[in-house]
C-alpha cells in the first residue's frame, strides 16, 4: 500500500476541508509542546463530526495505518508526536460545550474544548471544573483525559480521573462505546480509570462528561519563608500532620525565588532558602480556622516570615511569582530541562539535598519549584546547549534524578505523561512482566497496534537513557502559557 | 510472606495447567455479593498485616487479607480514616475483599469512591506473574491505571496482594441533621446543597425524613448547619454506620434488595416501590419482587444501572453490558487471566 492509497481513500471518504497533506500545511502539526522531537505525518485529518472520526479510524483499521490523536498539542511528553507513515487525527474542531446539567453538576463537552472554558461556562452557576493544569487556557479536555492531567490543586481535589464521569469513545474499528455513565459508577470493569491517562493508545475520545464542584466560598494563601530547604520540607509534613489538606502547597527554593523576583518583582523574600505557598479554601469559617492553624504550624516549623493574603488581589500576587517561575528560568539560562518525578513527601528534604549534590557534581545549576503537597517535583536544570557536551551531561543528570525518584518509592512522571519522552524510563519503573501485561491490555483494545504506537509503553527490548523537556533560549512552543 | 506468595503462585499455575477455576476468598463477608462461583477456594486470610503506614504521607499499605477492622483501628489511632467509608458486611471483612468488591459508603459522593483512593496494587495475574502497578504517591501517570481497573473487578482479573491507599484526616466535627421532606424535595435539596460551598459528607432519605451529615472544622459546620436547618440527630455516627452496614430496619426484609445507581438528581422511583435514597440521590436501595427487567429499565431511564444486591438467586446480578462492551470485557479478562481460572462467572457469566 502506498502513501497515496491512504490519502486517496480519505479524499474519497471525507470533505476536502477536513484534510491537510501538503508539507507546508503539515508543519504546524510536527510536534507538541515537547519540541525537541519533530516529525511530519503522512496526512492531518480534522474531522467535524463523530461520524467522520469513525471513518478515519475505520480507514486506519482497513489499511493498517497508524493514527495519533491530538488535542491542543500542549502536552509536554511528545504524546501527540506524529508518525511519518501515519495519520494525525486532530480533534480541534470538536470545541463545543454540549450541555451543563446544574442539578447533577456535570458538563458534557466535546474533546477539543479547553479546560478553562468549562470552568468559565460553569462560573455563573457557582460551579467549576477542578483540575487546573498550567496550560489550562489552551489545553483540551480530551488531552487532559488522555494524560490524566493534574495541576496545583490535586492534593485536595484529585486529578482528571477523579473528576470525570463518562466518556464516549471510538475503538480502532470505529465502534462507539460509552464508558461510565450519568451515575457515580457503572457495571463491569472500571474502564473510565483505564482510559484516563492511556495516552491515546486504547481509543479515541469523542465526548467527555466532567463533574463540576461548588466553587469554594473563599480562598487565602499563606506565604511562609524558611532559612533552610529542610525546614520548609519539614513544614510540608507538619501542615498535613495537623489535619489540614491545603488546596495547594507549593515550594520554591532560593535559586527559584531569586529568578522569579528578578522577573516579576512579586515581593518574595529573596534571602529565604525556601518559601511555601499554602492555599486554603472552603467556607469563610473553615478558612479562618485553617489559616490560624497554618500560622502556628509554620511558626513551629521555623518559618522566619509569614504573610497571609488579605484580599483576592493579594492572593493573585502571591501566586504570580509561582506562575512566572518557568519563564523566569528562561531568562536566567539559555536552556532548561524540566523533570516531573513524584516522591513520597517524607523524602523531600533528602531528595532535594541529593539533587543539590548532583547539581554540584555536574556543575549544572538547578532550580526547584514544585507541587510540594503532592511530592511532585519539577527540578529545572539550567544549561547551555551551545556548550559541547552540556546537553548530554544534563540528560544524564536528569536521569539520575528520576532514578532517585523511583528509588525512594516514587514515579518517573507525576503529571506530564510518558509519551515518547520517558518511554525508556518506563523500563526502570516496570519489569518485563508488568510491561507484558500493559501490552496485553493494549491488545485487548487495539489488536494491530494502530493507536499511537511507540508511545507510553516501551517494547520489551527498548531500554536506554532518559529524555526530558528541552527548552532552547526560552522558546517553548506555547510561550504564552504559564508553566508550573 | 514470600513463601505464602509462592504457594499462591503454585496454586495458580497448577489451576491454570489443569483449567480448574479458583474462588478467591478473604473473610467471606461479601460472599453474598455477585454471582455464585462453584470452585476451589483460594484463601487469602493468612496474607495479612499493615506493611507501611506513614500518617503524614496520608498513605497506608497493607496486605489483602488484613481485616478491615484492624486497618481502620490503626488509622483511627492517628486520627485518620478511609474516606470512602467502606461497608464491612460482617466481622471478617478484609481489605482485599473491600477493594475487589469496590463498595463505598455514605461519604462516597463527597469524598470519592474506593477506586479514587487506590494508589497502587501488587497482584498476581492468572498466569501467576507477580505484578506491581501504581505506587505510594498521589500523582502517578506512568503506565495504564491498572490498580484502579482492578478495583471492583471482583477478583476476575488478578489476585490482590498488597494495596496502597490514600487516607484522610478524620473530620474534627461531624453533625447529623434531620428534617421532614418528601422524596422529591429531598432529592432537590440534596443536589442544590451539593452545588453550594457547604461541608456535606452524607445525605440520605427514607420515609419522610431527610438526613444529612456535615463534616469539617467546628465553626464551618456550625455555620453550614444554620444555613441548612433541621434537627440534630443525637447519635448520628451510629445512624450512618447502620446505613452503611445495612442494619437499618429498612434492610431487614426477605425481598430482593436492588441497588440502583442513578444520576443524583433523577426524580424518585414510582410510589409503589419501597426505596431508601443514599449518596445524595445517586444510590437508591429498592426492595422489590418485580421482574429484573423492570428494575433495570428504571435505572437505565435515570442514566444508571441496577444490581441485584441481596436475596437474589445468585444468577444475574449485575446490569447486562452492551455486546461490544462485553466483548471488550472478555478480551481484557483474557489479557489478565488467559486460562479463565480467577473467579470465573463471579461478575458476569461470560467473564
Amino acid at each position: 500500500m502506498s502513501d497515496n492509497t491512504v490519502i486517496n481513500l480519505l479524499r474519497k471518504r471525507l470533505p476536502a476541508q477536513c484534510l491537510l497533506y501538503e508539507p507546508e500545511d503539515l508543519r504546524p502539526y510536527e510536534c507538541d509542546a515537547l519540541s525537541a522531537y519533530r516529525r511530519l505525518p503522512l496526512i492531518v485529518v480534522l474531522p467535524e463530526t463523530p461520524d467522520q472520526v469513525r471513518v478515519v479510524l475505520q480507514t486506519c483499521a482497513e489499511l493498517r495505518v497508524p493514527v495519533v490523536a491530538r488535542g491542543a498539542g500542549t502536552g509536554l511528553s511528545g504524546g501527540a508526536l506524529p508518525l511519518t507513515d501515519g495519520i494525525l487525527l486532530s480533534l480541534a474542531r470538536f470545541n463545543r460545550i454540549l450541555d451543563i446539567d446544574v442539578e447533577n453538576r456535570t458538563a458534557r463537552v466535546q474533546p477539543g474544548v479547553t479546560n478553562l472554558s468549562i470552568s468559565k461556562a460553569a462560573e455563573p452557576l457557582g460551579l467549576y471544573y477542578a483540575p487546573d493544569p498550567s496550560s489550562q487556557i489552551a489545553c483540551s479536555i480530551g488531552g487532559n483525559v488522555a494524560e490524566n492531567a493534574g495541576g496545583v490543586h490535586c492534593l485536595k481535589y484529585g486529578l482528571t480521573v477523579h473528576n470525570i464521569q463518562k466518556l464516549e469513545i471510538l475503538t480502532i474499528e470505529g465502534e462507539s462505546l460509552t464508558i461510565g455513565g450519568e451515575s457515580l459508577d457503572s457495571p463491569g470493569y472500571d474502564l473510565l480509570a483505564l482510559m484516563t491517562g492511556s495516552e491515546g493508545l486504547l481509543g479515541v475520545i469523542t465526548e467527555v462528561t466532567v463533574r463540576l464542584l461548588a466553587k469554594p466560598e473563599t480562598a487565602q494563601v499563606v506565604l511562609a519563608a524558611f532559612e533552610s530547604v529542610e525546614s520548609a520540607a519539614a513544614a510540608v509534613t507538619a501542615i498535613i500532620a495537623s489535619g489540614i489538606i491545603p488546596a495547594g502547597l507549593e515550594l520554591l527554593d532560593n535559586p527559584a525565588i531569586r529568578a522569579v523576583e528578578r522577573y516579576v518583582h512579586t515581593g518574595y523574600p529573596e534571602d529565604a532558602a525556601a518559601i511555601l505557598l499554602c492555599e486554603l479554601d472552603g467556607t469563610r469559617e473553615d478558612v479562618e480556622t485553617q489559616i490560624e492553624r497554618a500560622r502556628a504550624v509554620f511558626t513551629q516549623a521555623g518559618a522566619v516570615e509569614l504573610r497571609v493574603s488579605r484580599n483576592e488581589a493579594e492572593r493573585q500576587r502571591f501566586w504570580a511569582g509561582r506562575k512566572a517561575a518557568f519563564p523566569a528560568m528562561g531568562r536566567l539560562s539559555p536552556d532548561y530541562y524540566c523533570m516531573d518525578g513524584t516522591i513520597p513527601r517524607r523524602h523531600l528534604a533528602k531528595v532535594l539535598a541529593e539533587i543539590g549534590l548532583l547539581s554540584a557534581a555536574y556543575s549544572l545549576p538547578v532550580c526547584n519549584v514544585f507541587h510540594a503537597g503532592d511530592g511532585n517535583l519539577h527540578p529545572l536544570i539550567l544549561y547551555d546547549a551551545n556548550q559541547p557536551g552540556e546537553l548530554e551531561r544534563t540528560e544524564e543528570m536528569g536521569g539520575k534524578i528520576l532514578e532517585l525518584c523511583v528509588a525512594v518509592g516514587g514515579t518517573i512522571t507525576g503529571e506530564h505523561g510518558v509519551g515518547l519522552e520517558k518511554i525508556n524510563q518506563m523500563c526502570v519503573q516496570f519489569n518485563s512482566d508488568e510491561l507484558a501485561q500493559f501490552h496485553a491490555v493494549k491488545q485487548a483494545f487495539d489488536p494491530h497496534g494502530l493507536l499511537n504506537p511507540g508511545k507510553a509503553i516501551p517494547t520489551l527490548h527498548r531500554c536506554a537513557e532518559f529524555g526530558a523537556l528541552h527548552v532552547h533560549h526560552g522558546q517553548l512552543p506555547h510561550p504564552e502559557l504559564e508553566r508550573f | 510472606m514470600q513463601p505464602l506468595i509462592d504457594s499462591f503462585i503454585e496454586t495458580l499455575r497448577d489451576a491454570g495447567s489443569r483449567g480448574t477455576p479458583l474462588f478467591i476468598r478473604g473473610g467471606g463477608s461479601k460472599a453474598f455479593y455477585g454471582r455464585t462461583v462453584p470452585a476451589a477456594e483460594l484463601p487469602m486470610g493468612d496474607y495479612a498485616g499493615v506493611i507501611e503506614y506513614s500518617p503524614t504521607e496520608l498513605v497506608v499499605s497493607a496486605r489483602a487479607g488484613t481485616p478491615l477492622t484492624t486497618l481502620e483501628a490503626v488509622l483511627a489511632q492517628e486520627n485518620q480514616m478511609l474516606a470512602f467509608e467502606p461497608p464491612h458486611f460482617g466481622p471478617g471483612a478484609t481489605l482485599g475483599g473491600t477493594i475487589a468488591c469496590g463498595l463505598s459508603g455514605p461519604r462516597r459522593p463527597y469524598a470519592g469512591a474506593v477506586r479514587d483512593h487506590v494508589l497502587g496494587i501488587t497482584c498476581l495475574n492468572g498466569s501467576g506473574r507477580q505484578l506491581r502497578f501504581g505506587g505510594q504517591v498521589m500523582k502517578n501517570v506512568a503506565g495504564y491505571d491498572i490498580s484502579r481497573t482492578l478495583t471492583g473487578s471482583l477478583g476476575t482479573l488478578a489476585v490482590l496482594l498488597d494495596i496502597t491507599l490514600k487516607v484522610l484526616p478524620r473530620p474534627e466535627t461531624e453533625l447529623t441533621l434531620r428534617q421532614e421532606a418528601t422524596a422529591s424535595e429531598a432529592i432537590a435539596l440534596l443536589n442544590r446543597w451539593a452545588g453550594l460551598p457547604l461541608p456535606l459528607s452524607a445525605g440520605c432519605y427514607h420515609d419522610g425524613a431527610l438526613t444529612l451529615r456535615l463534616s469539617g472544622f467546628e465553626q464551618g459546620v456550625k455555620a453550614a448547619a444554620d444555613k441548612i436547618g433541621g434537627d440534630p440527630l443525637p447519635d448520628g455516627a451510629t445512624f450512618w454506620a447502620d446505613l452503611r452496614e445495612q442494619r437499618l430496619a429498612f434492610f431487614d426484609d426477605p425481598r430482593p434488595l436492588w441497588r440502583l445507581s442513578v444520576a443524583p438528581a433523577a426524580p424518585p422511583l414510582s410510589q409503589e416501590d419501597d426505596c431508601l435514597i443514599d449518596w445524595g440521590g445517586a444510590q437508591r436501595w429498592v426492595k422489590s419482587g418485580r421482574p429484573a427487567a423492570t428494575l433495570r429499565q428504571r435505572a437505565a431511564d435515570k442514566g444508571g444501572h441496577a444490581t441485584l444486591f441481596r436475596n437474589g438467586d445468585g444468577n444475574e446480578v449485575f446490569h447486562p453490558l452492551p455486546a461490544p462492551l462485553l466483548a471488550l470485557h472478555r478480551r481484557l479478562k483474557h489479557s489478565f487471566d488467559p486460562a479463565g481460572i480467577l473467579n470465573p462467572g463471579r461478575m458476569y457469566r461470560e467473564l
